[in-house]
């Protein structure tokens, strides 16, 4: 039998991502069709877990709007019994606004750590235990030794790291897989109704080993992802009209 | 080898153990009592008050009319019932078997331990001598039969009765001295047998049929005719192991070493007797006489070495060795019941169950302190930062479900930070707002949502909040604290970053 030379080069791609870190996942058990609007550009057509992925959030909001993101994801690729850290910057968590995004708020676990020194280890010791399916820290700025060591944990426990980064670089490099900037923008209305409609986010995937680059708008809506189509300018004025 | 028996009997058990507890009773007449339909029992008296003729199962009321400087304290309620068990614990070191003999008194058998002492009489006196310094008066008799012993203690005078000589001692004491029930103790008293040789001029029979089978039993056994049984108490040997070093130790690698081998020998027994430790001390003996110690606590209880030795290791830098350490010291402060879990061949979904998520948790507490860490779980309360609570244990799960229609931030201010924000009245969302010297114009808003205080924690104003967006498309969480008034202006706060 003759094996065709696109096949080989599949399998010697799969094998490159292997040997780079990169699990495979069993089954399509992570490409759920909540992600299927990104799942292109990711290695292996899915989201990478048991990785560290980065999110550049130098403001508030766009902490904050990370932070939604991330629970979207988080509950898009995780069963509901997900055991979740958050290792908050500072004592400004409210876990129990996590509950719109349809995770359960009593399966986080807060940690507070005071310095950075107990910061960076708080956040290596979540990322080696496998009682958590994934940890969402929030740090000021982190150097390549750091996030090499936060990949390796990672490797080894097969736990998801989201590395909120409220002072980001653009000249340092680091370990991380990806490399996220997630704005919000103006929310989509839900039908007819005025006010302010369901979260909307651009994001962008400025950085993603093995995969490629992107940019989307998307919203929250009814416990899923959804894809903006672009809106006509004279529906968003309507909503405009109604919401003062 | 003949088989001794020490009677241990404190004939002012309750007073004097409460003595203890209140130094400045020392000395004095004391009783405590109980309340019994109105009136108030005396329960124990002190030596003093014994004295002064007060005893036990007087009214409280007839003692305060015999002596007037009498100190009365009612008794605290069930906090006998371990003394007892206590001190006979600590007679252990007089004897591997001690039984309890409610209310007021022990059993030794010291059948081949008073030659260690040197004789009955030095194993008495130190007895005597100890209990005294600790503050408790005791009476003691030695002899061949429990029986005897016990009787001789209470009744008698003199504290030794030779084998074979139990018909001696005991024949002019009371029959009552021979533990047998009150009724026919007092029965006995009613028929003019005052004295337990008195009964030897009785047929057996008769006795018997008269008596009951218990005080044929009971002297039976005093003359050592019968056999008696005592249950002695158990007392659990402690989790301790130790190790000394032949040469002074100033390496952490070999502290660890020291350390690792310890656990290893208290984790074997642990799980051999189906325990886990839940406090661990490890102490260290510098050659200087020194003495350091560290101290780990567990959330579960384990019996992992390995787990164990991690928490240690957290810890162990603030040893410092000096001149060399040359013994180690490990103990279980506590211990609780361990089943041993039935492991899995896979797992499928993590969960708060998790013991990785336990053990994770313990190492961060033990490092971080418990204040640093937390679980939420919801609370019945309306304003956002009482409406989570801590969850005292990672097991337990909310009792009211979590609000999920209304938005709320993932960032929230504490404290909500001041903002001045234009907005029409009486109750329209504000048009734009000014934070941090920034202005954010509204596009759109949801509001407003009122919050009130429940009544029994008011405290300041109700709150009036705001879900808006600006044109940048950003969200915020906003509220106007109380009513517009026309005296004073009414204040805005930004409570959160909405996602």
């Amino acid at each position: 039998m003759q094996v065709s030379s696109v096949d080989t080069i599949q399998l010697l791609r799969k094998e490159i991502l292997r040997m780079g870190g990169i699990k495979s996942p069993l089954k399509d058990l992570y490409c759920k069709e909540g992600l299927s609007w990104i799942s292109d550009h990711f290695p292996n057509k899915s989201f990478p877990i048991a990785a560290v992925h980065e999110f550049w959030c130098p403001e508030q909001e766009s902490m904050a709007a990370s932070l939604g993101f991330v629970a979207g994801l988080i509950q898009t690729l995780f069963s509901p019994d997900a055991v979740i850290a958050w290792i908050p910057s500072e004592r400004s968590a409210f876990p129990a606004a996590f509950s719109r995004f349809n995770l359960r708020p009593h399966q986080i676990v807060c940690i507070y750590p005071g310095s950075l020194k107990e910061r960076i280890w708080v956040i290596e010791e979540t990322l080696k235990c496998k009682g958590f399916n994934a940890v969402i820290a929030e740090l000021n700025g982190f150097d390549f030794t750091q996030s090499r060591r936060f990949q390796l944990a990672v490797e080894l426990a097969g736990v998801t790291g989201f590395l909120l980064n409220s002072k980001p670089s653009p000249a340092a490099t680091n370990a991380c897989v990806s490399r996220w900037k997630i704005e919000s923008i103006a929310s989509q209305p839900a039908g007819n109704l005025p006010g302010v409609g369901f979260p909307s986010w651009q994001v962008d995937l400025e950085k993603i080993r093995n995969g490629r680059k992107g940019s989307w708008k998307i919203c929250w809506n009814a416990n899923r992802f959804e894809w903006i189509e672009e809106q006509s300018e004279n529906l968003v004025d309507q909503t405009k009209k109604w919401a003062v | 080898m003949e088989a001794r028996y020490v009677s241990v009997w404190f004939p002012y058990l309750k007073s004097e153990w409460f003595v203890r507890r209140h130094k400045d009773l020392q000395n004095q007449a004391l009783v405590l009592y109980v309340r019994d339909r109105g009136r108030s029992m005396i329960t124990a008296v002190s030596k003093e008050a014994y004295a002064h003729g007060i005893s036990r199962g007087m009214l409280l009321a007839d003692a305060k009319a015999v002596t007037h400087n009498l100190h009365a304290y009612e008794e605290p309620e069930g906090r006998f019932d371990e003394v007892l068990q206590h001190i006979g614990e600590w007679f252990i070191r007089y004897s591997p078997t001690i039984a309890l003999d409610p209310p007021d008194g022990l059993v030794i058998d010291a059948t081949g331990c008073t030659h260690l002492w040197g004789g009955d009489d030095q194993y008495l006196r130190d007895i005597t001598a100890r209990m005294n310094k600790i503050g408790y008066t005791v009476k003691l008799c030695i002899a061949g039969t429990i029986g005897t012993a016990s009787a001789v203690c209470r009744y008698g005078m003199t504290d030794q009765v030779k084998n074979g000589n139990e018909l001696d001692a005991l024949s002019q004491l009371p029959p009552a001295s021979l533990r047998i029930d009150p009724l026919v103790a007092e029965k006995l008293n009613k028929l003019g047998l005052r004295k337990i040789n008195s009964l030897f001029t009785i047929q057996s029979a008769s006795l018997r049929r008269r008596m009951g089978v218990g005080l044929l039993q009971r002297l039976r056994q005093a003359l050592g005719e019968e056999k008696e049984f005592i249950q002695p108490i158990h007392v659990a040997a402690p989790f301790h192991e130790r190790m000394a070093s032949m040469e002074p130790i100033l390496s952490r690698t070999a502290i660890e070493i020291a350390l690792h081998e310890l656990l290893v020998r208290i984790c074997d027994r642990l799980c051999s007797e189906q325990k886990g430790a839940r406090i661990l001390l490890f102490k260290v003996f510098t050659i200087d006489g020194l003495q350091q110690q560290v101290q780990i606590s567990t959330t579960a209880p384990s019996s992992n070495p390995v787990y164990l030795f991690k928490l240690f290791e957290l810890k162990l830098a603030t040893i410092a060795p000096g001149f060399g350490i040359e013994v180690f010291i490990l103990d279980v402060l506590q211990a609780d019941d361990l089943l041993p879990a039935q492991e899995k061949l896979w797992i499928n979904s993590k969960g708060l169950d998790d013991p990785a998520l336990a053990e994770f948790l313990d190492r961060i507490t033990n490092k971080l302190g418990e204040e640093k860490i937390a679980r939420y779980l919801p609370a019945p309360h309306y304003w956002p930062e009482r409406a989570i609570q801590k969850a005292d244990s990672i097991q337990e799960q909310p009792f009211i479900p979590w609000p999920s229609v209304t938005v709320r931030p993932l960032k929230l201010l504490s404290p909500p930070e001041k903002i001045a924000v234009t907005a029409p009245i009486p109750d329209y969302p504000p048009m734009n707002f000014r934070y941090r010297n920034k202005l954010h114009k509204i596009i759109k808003a949801d509001g407003p949502e009122r919050m009130e205080q429940e009544w029994w924690i008011r405290d300041g104003l109700h709150r009036d909040y705001y879900y808006v967006e600006d044109e940048s498309g950003k969200r915020y969480w906003l509220f106007r604290s109380g009513h517009y008034d026309a005296e004073k202006p009414v204040q805005w706060y930004l409570h959160g970053f909405c996602s």
